[in-house]
Parts: C-alpha cells; structure tokens; sequence
C-alpha cells in the first residue's frame, strides 16, 4: 500500500541519537515491509490457488487446459469480476450491497427490451441505458445509507427485493431470446476485440481502473478512511473532514452502475433474459470479494485482489465441471472457501500483530 | 450530514417509562407495535375489499400455514440481531435438514430416530457458525454468507436433485391438520407455542436482559460479568435447532424433502424481524413487535395473492418497500423533531451537507461517477 516513508530523524546534537533512530527507522520499515509483504501475500497466494487448480485439473483432464475452454472458463467470470469491483468499494466503506443481482435482472431486461424494440439503434445505446439504470438504483441505495442513516444491509435487502418485483413487473412474464437481439449486439458479447474476448476487456479495463483509482488516488483512499473508522458510518473520517456521505453515495453508486453494465454483458453473452436474471450473484459477488481479501468489516482489501477472487471461485466451479465431480460439491466448495479465507484473515492479522508488538517491546528495551 | 449525532438508527420504537396516564396513552400511541397494529388494519381492509375469501377460515388456515417457516425462523433470528449479530444461513440449515431427513427416510431409518438426528445436525451448523464468530472473533454477516453456501451445498450433496416424498401419512396429516376442529394449522400452534416461550425468555428472564445488554454495548456488557461469548454460541445453536424443526415442519407440510427448499427464506425472515422493530444493531425490539410484523407480511402476501389483477411480484416491492420504511420513517421523524427542539431554541439547524460550499476534495475528485 502507499504508506509514507517515516521522516528522517531529526539529527541529534551526539553522535549516538542518530544512530539508534536510524536502527529504529530501520526496524519500523521492516515491519511496514512485513505488513506489505503479507498484503500482498493475499494476491500472491490467490494466484498460488489458481496455478494449483488449473494445474492439477489440466494433468487429470487435458481438456481443461485448450483455449476454447479456458477461455468458456473466463468469459463466465468476467461479469462476476465486473460486479466484485464495485462492491468492492462499497464493502470498504464498510457497507454492504445486496442489491447488485436485482439490479442486475432488471438492466439486462430493459437493455435487452430496447434493442429488441429499436434494432436500428446502434448497440451500445442500450448499455448506456443498462448503466444507467444501474447507477440510478444506486443512487437510490446510497441516498437511504447516508442521508436517510438507514444500515446499509437493510436498504439492499429491501431495494434486492423491490427492484426485482420491479423487474417482474417491466418485463411481465416475457423473455428475451437471443434471436430477437440485433447480431451486432450479441458478435459483440461473444467476439473479439483485439484476439481478446470483448468482455474480457471490458472486466480488464474495469477492474484496473478502479484498481488504481482506489488504490492510488486520494478519492480511493477516502474510502478505506471511512470503512476503517470505526461503526458509526466513519465519524473519525468526518471529523479529519472528509466528505463521507458523499463519497459512500458514490461508491454505491459505482457499484450500481457496473451491476447495470453487468446487465448488459448478461444479455449480450447468454442472449436469454427473463426476470430471474442475476438471482443469487449478489452472494456470489460478496463471496468473491471475501475470498479476495475485502474485509467484510471495511478499510481493507484492493480491487485487484477481490477480482482475483472471482477467477479462483469461477475456475474451481469450471474445474469440478471438468473433472466430472458431482455438481452438488460446487455451492459446498465455495462456502468453505469463502470461511477459510476469512479465518486465514483473521489469524494473519493476529499473527502480524504480535508480531510487531514483540518488535516494538524489543525496540523499547534496546532504547 | 453535518451533525456529530451517531448514524445508527434512533432507537425511536422502545417504549419510554409513562409517568402520567395522559403520556401513557401517548405512549401506546407512539410505540412501534401500535403502528404495525394500524397497517394490519388496513391490510386486513382492503384484502376483505379485494376479494370475499380473505376473511375466511379457509384462507387464514392456508395463509398463516403458508407462513409457518418464515414466523419460526424469525423467533432466533430476533434474538442474535438483538446481539447485534446476524445469521443468514436458517435457510440452509433449514435445507440441510430437509435433506437429512429425506436421506434417512430412504435409508429406512424410522421417524422418530430421523426428527431428534436433523434437530442435532441443525445444532452442529449453529455450533459451527457460533465457534466462528466467537471462537475466531470473524463477523457474523461474513460467516453466515460463507455457512449460507456451504449447508445448502451439502443439503445438495446429501439428497443430489432428487426429492423424497414417502413420508408416512400420520405426521404429514398432523403437519398439514388443524388444531382440534379449529381453523387454525397445527404448525402454527407450535409456533406461538414457541413464540410464546421465546418472548419470556426474552423479557423476563436474565438471559434476555444479557441479551439486550450485549446488543446495547458489547464491552460495557463484558466488563459487567456476562459472559458475551458463551452467551452468544448458545444463541447460533439454538437458531441451527430452531431452523432445523422448520425443515422438518417444511418437509412435512409439503411431504416432500429436498435440497433446494427454502431459498431465499432467510430474507423474508430477517425483513420480518427488521419490520418488528428490532435495531439490526442490536440492543432494542420485541417478540411481539415481531410477530404482529409476521402478521402484516403473511396478510399482505395473501391479500395480493388473491386479487387476480394483481401481479404477485407487487408482494416483493411491497415488503422490500416496508422494510426500509421501518427504519427510515422513524430516523426521519426524529430528524423533523431535532430540527424543531433547535429550531424553539433559536438557533438554525444544521445546513445539510449536500448544500454545502463546493467540494474541496482533493486530487481524484474527477474520477468519480456521480
């Protein structure tokens, strides 16, 4: 992470003082190096994982490894990925958002709808509308956390339900096939841009950008302030004068909007849309963002990592797939991956933690 | 918002101490239950003007039948929300119950060994949730998301897509039979029977009282002697028993086990005890409060239900609508009241932050998309 390097001790008048705060300095860093070391341990290891079941799969059932089929794998978590980005940046604020899965169902009928209706408009119209309305329900979640101080895991869950009897309603036991979709729209969803699967460079492109904007920029870092500072929706973050309200609304909103352009890559990729659409992402969502290493309690986990944490939940449910072991293993496997993960979590942090309090006892004695 | 005051929802609903009979009366009128009390009311209204059949014993026998698994899961899950704590993996266990007991029924294992074996089974999916988010210190949401997962997974693993249907007539006559000549399901008797025993163990034994206390202020409650863990791995076991008899009530009603039952039950379990006034922070709410909630949720999906012109998905937009509305229209009166209190006083009330100079947000102010 992009802690500062402490300042130079400031010279003393002998010899001796600069010297032991040169050692201190020394010991201080190799700690942040320990701590860094170990955040990045997550991804690394994430990535460990991932070697590991590809590996393993791939000797057992050769298929596994030819493009066509690592390339099925991908293209199934790309909109998981897309989606795992903004909630994200919500579960750092230290909020949740149930709601991504309706949202979901809801953007992929309208955009769907629209095209059908109007294939003469060009395709990307109708994912201008599926974001839309994405970031509008978002909109909607963030307005009742902040300015209506109701938990953000009761408003999801109410707008989880609103919206999708709102998508029941819009789409009135109708279902978008894949022939009424303009072809442009759909060799979009399934072609290539570049020898890379369209979509695929649409969950890169999303992900690295907010990647880096959370992880580099001051708006990014704001978050983590707000999750990290304690229960009450990031006091300590208002009082350092932060606009907390404003930013929770727009990590809500974010996270709405990709579940809208995950909408859009539902029904360019699969073809057929009905109001069920999306049912259950949001736990596959939060589950990848948990097994990535997003802290459920907010200020900790990156974007890259939680992305991470979807390709190793999608590849494992295409592993099983291929290695033909029963399906019903599947929703088993992920949810002890996901309370695995949490634990590691956990006992690192305890483990790093007295591990700098050894060293902070040690340095105390040496002063 | 610009004020210090705490984010968490005003704990508006608890009822104050009267000191006269004038502001006791006005207390009744204020509390939470007396207004969910109102909206069965007019629930109960419109549904008799919707259709002739809502008043009838026939329609409350299969309404409130219908309902059964959700009012059972919502009496433990008020209890660890009380905690500040939450489980959503009853559904699962509830699965997970339903399996066991299918796959037992098939192994030919007789009823009465099969119903006290899914009770021990819900047990241990409680002690595994419990020893996670006591024992490790991890958040409940995170836990019961994971255990969400992994309990319906083996419900799957267990019974695979199969249903067992077997079952012997005497208990699903007795699950899907009224009580003595009335119209009210057996299910249900069970359940205000354990209602009725949640609701003392709630507010009139000194495990409830702990139980508010923990939910008001963990540490406080650890440092006056309680024993917060313990306290709180007996209440994740006792939900695992709990949804566990709802699988077996479920598996009976419907004389059918399976793997896939009870999806999403958890949610419509949770609304319920959000509805009832329960602080999803934990420290406030009522048994009764949320058993009038189940009331007013099991009237309105029947009173939707019944009215052909209506789509039933109205049922979701309605109960999702009322869940934020139950904790968003008290934080907005409180808010009106504060305003007016500064207001008399003389002073202006705080300017709201959405109205407020222009950002002077650093650096990545830009990349916003709002």
């Amino acid at each position: 992470m992009s802690t500062p390097t402490t300042s130079p001790a400031p010279a003393g008048p002998g010899g001796l003082a600069p010297k032991i705060a040169a050692e201190e300095e020394a010991r201080v860093s190799a700690g942040r190096r320990f701590i860094d070391r170990l955040i990045r341990a997550r991804e690394l290891g994430l990535l460990v994982v991932l070697a590991l079941i590809v590996i393993v799969t791939g000797v057992i059932e050769p298929n596994f490894l030819d493009a066509d089929s690592l390339k099925q794998t991908v293209l199934n978590v790309a909109i998981i990925a897309v989606m795992t980005a903004g909630m994200t940046l919500v579960i750092v604020t230290r909020n949740i958002d149930l709601s991504v899965g309706s949202i979901l169902g809801l953007s992929a009928f309208v955009c769907g709808d629209f095209l059908t209706k109007n294939p003469d408009v060009p395709w990307p119209v109708g994912v201008v509308i599926a974001v839309v309305i994405g970031a509008a329900c978002g909109l909607l979640n963030g307005v009742l956390v902040t300015w209506g101080r109701v938990p953000a895991l009761v408003v999801t869950l109410g707008t989880m339900y609103a919206l999708r009897g709102v998508a029941f309603l819009v789409t009135d036991g109708r279902q978008i096939n894949a022939e009424d979709l303009p072809d442009s729209f759909l060799t979009a969803g399934s072609g290539d841009l570049l020898g890379i699967p369209t979509l695929i460079v649409v969950a890169l492109l999303v992900i690295a950008l907010f990647w880096f904007v959370a992880r580099d920029y001051a708006w990014g870092r704001q978050l983590y302030a707000i999750g990290s500072s304690g229960r009450s929706g990031g006091q300590a973050a208002k009082l350092a004068g932060l606009k907390s309200d404003r930013r929770v609304t727009q990590a809500f909103v974010i996270s709405g909007a990709l579940a809208g352009l995950g909408g859009a890559m539902f029904a360019a990729r699969y073809g057929t849309v009905d109001a069920t659409a999306g049912q259950g992402y949001e736990l596959r969502v939060i589950g990848a963002a948990v097994v990535g290493g997003v802290a459920i309690a907010g200020g900790s986990g990156s974007v890259l990592g939680a992305a991470l944490g979807a390709v190793v939940l999608g590849t494992i449910q295409t592993a099983l797939i291929v290695l033909k072991i029963d399906d019903f293993w599947q929703q088993a496997i992920v949810g002890l991956l996901i309370i695995v993960a949490i634990a590691l979590d956990r006992l690192i942090a305890k483990q790093s933690e007295a591990l700098l309090r050894q060293r902070s006892a040690r340095r105390r004695t040496a002063a | 918002m610009s004020t210090i005051a705490p984010t968490a929802p005003a704990p508006d609903r608890t009822p104050s101490s009267p000191r006269s009979e004038d502001s006791r009366l006005k207390a009744i009128l204020g509390r939470w239950e007396t207004l969910i009390l109102a909206l069965i009311a007019l629930v109960f209204l419109i549904g008799s003007g919707i259709s002739s059949e809502f008043l009838t014993g026939e329609s409350l026998t299969t309404g409130s039948s219908d309902f059964t698994e959700y009012a059972i899961l919502a009496l433990p899950l008020t209890l660890i929300i009380a905690t500040g704590e939450i489980d959503l993996s009853v559904a699962s266990v509830l699965a997970l119950s339903s399996a066991l007991m299918g796959y037992l029924w098939n192994q030919g294992l007789p009823m009465e060994g099969i119903i006290p074996i899914c009770l021990v089974a819900g047990a241990l999916c409680g002690l595994l949730n419990g020893w996670l988010v006591t024992g490790l210190g991890l958040p409940s949401l995170a836990v019961t998301i994971g255990t969400l997962a992994l309990f319906r997974g083996l419900a799957f693993v267990i019974l695979g897509d199969e249903s067992v249907t077997s079952f012997p007539t005497g208990y699903t006559d007795w699950a899907f039979g009224n009580f003595a000549g009335t119209v009210v399901p057996n299910t249900i008797v069970l359940f205000l029977v354990l209602a009725a025993v949640f609701a003392v163990v709630l507010h009139r034994t000194p495990f409830g009282r702990a139980i508010f206390a923990i939910g008001a202020n963990r540490e406080a409650a650890r440092f006056s002697g309680l024993r917060v863990n313990r306290i709180q791995l007996r209440l994740f076991i006792l939900s695992g028993v709990i949804a566990a008899l709802a699988g077996i009530l479920l598996t009976l009603r419907n004389s059918t086990a399976a793997g896939n039952v009870g999806e999403g039950f958890e949610l419509t379990a949770i609304a319920a005890v959000v509805l009832g006034g329960v602080s999803i922070f934990g420290g406030t709410g009522t048994i009764g409060g949320v058993l009038l909630a189940l009331i007013l949720l099991g009237g309105i999906q029947k009173a939707l239900n019944l009215d052909p012109d209506i789509s039933t998905y109205w049922v979701n937009i309605v109960f999702g609508i009322l869940l934020i509305g139950s904790v968003l229209g008290p934080n907005l009166a409180a808010r009106v009241r504060e305003a007016r209190r500064i207001n008399s006083r003389g002073t202006r009330p705080p300017r709201p932050g959405r109205s407020a100079a222009p950002q002077s947000g650093p650096g990545g102010e830009g990349n916003s998309n709002a």
